[in-house]
C-alpha cells in the first residue's frame, strides 16, 4: 500500500485528501500510479490531465520515479507561496 | 540560520533580533516582509488562506536557505512563512539576511523570495465575494526565478 495525498485544487477537484492505494506489483512508477488514479475516478482523470506536480517521500519527482509499498506520494498544483 | 512555518502573527522584531544576534561583523542586514494586499485584478479581497505540505514545506525552505547561504556567502539568514487564514495587510512572509557587504545581503534576500515563489510547497487562495479562489502562478514570478538560474549557469558573478 502507498499513501496518496492531495493538496489545494487537486484535493478540491477530486474530493480526496489522504488515502491508501494498493499496488499489484512491488514497485510502480509515478506514471503507473497516475494511471491507477485515473481509473479510480473521472475527477482524478480530469485533474491529472490538467497537469499536476508530484512529490514522492516529500521530494519533487517525475513520471519515472519509482514508488514502493509504504511510500507517500503527493499531487499538487504549481506552488503560489510568498 | 532559521526557518519556520507558523499559524500566528509573525514576530518580525523578534526575527530581526535573532538575525542580528548571530551576525558578528556583519556590514549589512536586509529584511523583507510580504504583506496581504487588499485587492486583486478583480477588486477588493477579504484576506487569504495559505495551504502547505507539512514536512515538505519546511524541507524546501531549509534547502532554499542553504542555497542562498552558499551562493551569497551570508553570515546569517532566516525565512518565516505564515500559513492558514491571513487577514488583509498582515505579514505573510519574512526573509532576512546578513553579510559582510550590502550587495550580498540584498541579493540573498531577493533570491530567496524569488525562488520561494517557484519552489516551496505553498498554495494561496484569495477570499472574494464570499468565496475562495486559488491564485495561479504568475509569469513574472517565473521570470524572476529564471533570472537567478541563468545567472548561476552563466558567467561568474562579480559583486
Amino acid at each position: 500500500m502507498i499513501t496518496v495525498r492531495a493538496f489545494a485544487q487537486v484535493r478540491e477537484v477530486t474530493g480526496e485528501d489522504t488515502f491508501t492505494l494498493s499496488l499489484s506489483t512491488p514497485t510502480a512508477t509515478v506514471s503507473e500510479i497516475k494511471e491507477l488514479l485515473s481509473q479510480r475516478s473521472a475527477l482524478w482523470r480530469e485533474v491529472l490531465e490538467s497537469g499536476v506536480l508530484c512529490a514522492v517521500e516529500q521530494a519533487v519527482s517525475d513520471d519515472n520515479t519509482l514508488v514502493s509499498d509504504g511510500t507517500e506520494v503527493a499531487f499538487f498544483p504549481p506552488v503560489t507561496g510568498g | 540560520m532559521f526557518v519556520d512555518v507558523c499559524q500566528h502573527t509573525l514576530d518580525i522584531n523578534g526575527y530581526q533580533n535573532r538575525l542580528h544576534e548571530h551576525s558578528t561583523n556583519a556590514g549589512a542586514i536586509v529584511t523583507f516582509c510580504g504583506l496581504v494586499r487588499d485587492f486583486n485584478h478583480a477588486g477588493c479581497i477579504d484576506g487569504i488562506h495559505l495551504e502547505h505540505y507539512p514536512g515538505m514545506t519546511e524541507k524546501a525552505l531549509n534547502q532554499l536557505l542553504c542555497a542562498a547561504n552558499t551562493r551569497f556567502d551570508l553570515l546569517n539568514a532566516g525565512i518565516v512563512h505564515r500559513v492558514g487564514d491571513i487577514a488583509n495587510h498582515e505579514v505573510i512572509v519574512w526573509v532576512g539576511t546578513s553579510a559582510y557587504h550590502r550587495q550580498a545581503a540584498f541579493d540573498g534576500a531577493s533570491y530567496m523570495m524569488d525562488m520561494l515563489k517557484q519552489s516551496v510547497p505553498l498554495w494561496k487562495k484569495e477570499y472574494q465575494g464570499g468565496r475562495g479562489v486559488w491564485v495561479h502562478k504568475k509569469h513574472t514570478d517565473e521570470l524572476a526565478a529564471m533570472k537567478w538560474l541563468q545567472e548561476a549557469s552563466g558567467t561568474k558573478e562579480s559583486r
